[in-house]
């Protein structure tokens, strides 16, 4: 046999997939761009890899193994804003946070509400180095008025659909997506938040907003909205995932409708289980203004809960790029959004695992499995004959936030200068390696 | 003694020494204020710049007269901030006006962290003359420095703070300093017009003034601005006056030798009747006359402070 068995093989890490139950030591060997075998035999491994160029075996000791991540919540900007980001360094950024999927919202201009804009945005994302999944608008120019061609939507490609960003005000509207988005099996993303509630707001509503004097949104506009949206997907028997939770009475909801059997599912973002809204104070950072805002010490405790008992099913960044000028303004006038794809691993790991709230096979199948169930993508699997999409990560690895090495276009993260723990060794997609730590 | 600081962003981080300095201080500009020649040479030589994106008639008057005053050169910038907002940045325009070498930037901004912002924009002092709801430093000092002059002490008093105290810089400036002081401090106003968990500034909190005051030793009442009615947070002007204007009835319930104030602009008739605002117990002129005294002691205060200094006062 002259050609070599295998195209890649990932040899001694620790292999995680939660979708298959499996976590030991074992090798991945990828050929043709799909997973070929995971072995435990691993003493077996070094004669296959002895025919292969060494740039072909990655040596995964002490790592861990993992189904290349999912992140089902990201702004890619493209197309209009191509300065904040372009789907090429959204999709850069997304491989070097070890994401080899992200799903994009479509708060682009113009809208993801039509069929043409889905296909832009598919054919740009061909030269990517993620896969790009795209969620279309709910309503024409996410508007909450009428609802967008969802049918066409799907049929161009997207996986859901969302007006985030917005939340869809009008409860009859919302009650007719979620009844329409369920002929086509897709769930409905809600950004959960009252407009008449959060009117003009800059910042959670507490004390901190007291003390600054900054207008505040208050937990309870997220409240009503994710309990409104829950009962609609009980009476319309659809789907319903609630993005970026932000509130302990958002996760009470989520929890009793769980346990009500109604069909819901959530994601928290790593700046909601890690940041209160007490630091805005001390330097009114424009990085720290986002949406939902930053909320208070129990609603973050509430949100890791959520997290350890299942409430919440995925972890996602909201990955929301903004330009320099944009956030070198006085607080209230800066656009809300941080970055998130490149510092998710290693918040996750420092904030969740190290703390004990999480174990890595919790942790992963948050940002594989569950995102990919819930959206019904490929992948989020090692499963033989699978596509290789790939993330090795150093689970012990120090390093720090540096705004100089984003592969991200902007730079607007409130964790510059923090100490993180587990980064990025190597992301593979399709049996390409696509971004290696140096 | 001498101020940590080389800005005054607010009182929430100031220490009693800071604003004892500065009241101490300003008893010397108020004495000058009396003379027949009200100028003194102090700040020769020193630019400020009175940088206002919020119209303000008083504060912009009292800090321009203080420093001319003071013999300082000055130059005023007042514009809006919905006519700045498609043009230049605030960064940029602070940063341009300071390239002409001015020294020290007293800023009145409807966003709250703007003064915060700046000092990281320039090199100049900062003077913060009002954040949006945020802070509003030297109105507080002027409160206490008219308290002081009048009672020889704050601490041990009992201050009422009356109105909208949500979106009162006053408020929150004077409770900072106040309790500082070691006074004591109650906040009163309709339950729409107090701020979430505004009893966390270590507060007393009433809805009804007649409690609230009971007892007090001063009265502060803020303005109420008609457009807190039009966005729904009181049903109207006149109930409000009902519940929550200062009448000549309710001033029984205060200590003997209480005292009316109030920051102006007033509506008279609304939150505070006439008579009250010229009895003899309204010290409603003396504010503005203090205002310049503290001022002058803050612009003094801060003129000499550089960042050189500041990095030898670090080791
Ligand atoms: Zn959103």
């Amino acid at each position: 046999m002259s050609k070599a068995d295998y195209d890649l093989i990932i040899s001694g890490g620790r292999v995680i997939d939660p979708a298959l139950g499996f976590g030991k030591e074992a090798d991945v060997f990828v050929k043709d761009g799909k997973i070929a075998q995971v072995s435990t035999e691993t003493d077996k491994t070094e004669k296959y890899a002895a025919k292969m160029p060494p740039e072909c075996v990655i040596d995964a000791s002490g790592s861990l193994v993992v189904p290349g991540l999912i992140d089902m919540h990201v702004h890619l900007r493209e197309p209009g804003r191509e300065d904040k980001e372009t789907i090429i360094t959204g999709c850069q950024a997304a491989a070097a946070g070890g994401f080899t999927t992200v799903c994009c919202m479509p708060n682009t201009d113009p809208v993801i509400d039509n069929q043409e804009t889905v296909k832009f945005v598919l054919s740009r994302a061909e030269e990517a180095d993620a896969n790009v999944f795209v969620i279309g608008a709910v309503t024409k120019m996410s508007k909450g008025e009428e609802l967008a061609e969802i049918g066409d939507l799907v049929k161009a490609g997207a996986v859901a659909i969302s007006d985030d960003g917005h939340f869809v005000q009008n409860p009859d509207i919302m009650r007719r997506a979620l009844e329409y988005a369920r002929m086509f099996g897709i769930p409905v993303i809600s950004h959960a938040e009252d407009k008449y509630l959060s009117a003009g707001a800059i910042m959670n509503e507490s004390f901190q907003s007291t003390r600054l004097g900054l207008k505040g949104s208050p937990s309870v506009a997220e409240v009503i909205a994710v309990v409104r949206d829950i009962k609609l997907a009980e009476f319309t028997g659809s789907r319903v995932h609630i993005a970026h939770v932000s509130t302990a009475g958002a996760v009470k909801a989520i929890r009793d409708a769980k346990a009500e059997g109604i069909h819901v599912t959530a994601e928290a973002t790593p700046h909601h289980f890690t940041l209160t809204d007490e630091e805005i104070g001390k330097e009114f950072n424009t990085n720290l203004r986002v949406n939902p805002p930053l909320r208070t010490k129990r609603d973050v405790e509430e949100v890791i809960r959520g997290l350890v008992d299942g409430t919440i099913d995925c972890i996602a960044s909201d990955h929301a790029p903004h330009a320099e000028e944009e956030k070198d303004v006085e607080f209230d006038q800066a656009p809300p959004g941080l970055i998130g794809l490149e510092t998710t691993l290693g918040l996750v790991k420092t904030q969740l695992i190290d703390k004990g709230y999480l174990n890595w096979a919790d942790a992963i199948r948050k940002m594989t499995y569950n995102p990919a169930r819930i959206l019904k993508l490929p992948g989020g699997t090692l499963e033989i004959g699978s596509t290789a999409d790939i993330t090795v990560i150093d689970p012990e690895k120090r390093w720090t936030v540096s705004e100089t090495k984003f592969r991200s276009k902007s730079k607007n993260s409130p964790f510059i200068g923090w100490k993180l723990k587990g980064k990025v060794d190597c992301t593979i997609l399709a049996g390409r390696v696509v971004y290696q730590n140096k | 003694m001498i101020l940590r600081s080389r800005h005054l962003l607010g009182l929430e981080d100031i220490t009693a020494g800071e604003i004892s300095l500065i009241l101490d201080t300003a008893e010397s500009f108020r004495e000058i204020l009396d003379r027949p020649i009200k100028k003194v040479p102090t700040l020769r030589g020193i630019t400020v710049l009175n940088l206002f994106y919020e119209p303000s008639t008083r504060t912009r008057i009292s800090f321009e007269l203080a420093e001319k005053r003071l013999s300082a050169d000055t130059i005023s910038f007042s514009t809006s901030v919905s006519s700045v907002k498609k043009g230049e940045s605030l960064k940029d325009t602070v940063r341009n006006i300071e390239a002409m070498k001015i020294d020290m930037v007293v800023v009145r901004h409807s966003s709250p962290g703007v003064p915060y912002f700046l000092t990281n924009c320039v090199e100049s002092n900062i003077i913060n003359a009002g954040d949006g709801a945020h802070e509003h430093p030297t109105q507080a000092l002027l409160d206490m420095f008219t308290i002081r002059r009048k009672y020889g002490k704050l601490d041990g008093l009992r201050v009422v703070l009356v109105g909208d105290v949500k979106h009162s810089r006053v408020v929150r400036s004077n409770i900072w300093g106040l309790k500082t002081m070691g006074a004591s401090v109650a906040v009163c106003g309709p339950s729409t017009l107090l701020p979430y968990e505004v009893e966390r500034f270590g507060v007393d909190v009433y809805t009804d003034l007649d409690e609230a005051i009971d007892g007090a030793d001063v009265v502060n009442i803020m303005r109420i601005q008609l457009e807190r009615q039009q966005a729904g947070l009181f049903p109207s002007q006149r109930e409000y006056t009902n519940l929550f204007g200062m009448t000549k009835e309710r001033l029984k319930r205060l200590k003997r030798n209480y005292t009316i104030m109030h920051p102006g602009p007033m509506n008279r008739g609304v939150e505070i009747t006439p008579e009250v605002a010229d009895s003899k117990s309204s010290v409603i002129l003396d504010q503005v006359t203090n205002g310049q005294a503290i001022r002058m002691a803050v612009l003094y205060l801060l003129s000499g402070k550089k960042e050189k200094e500041k990095e030898e006062d670090d080791e």
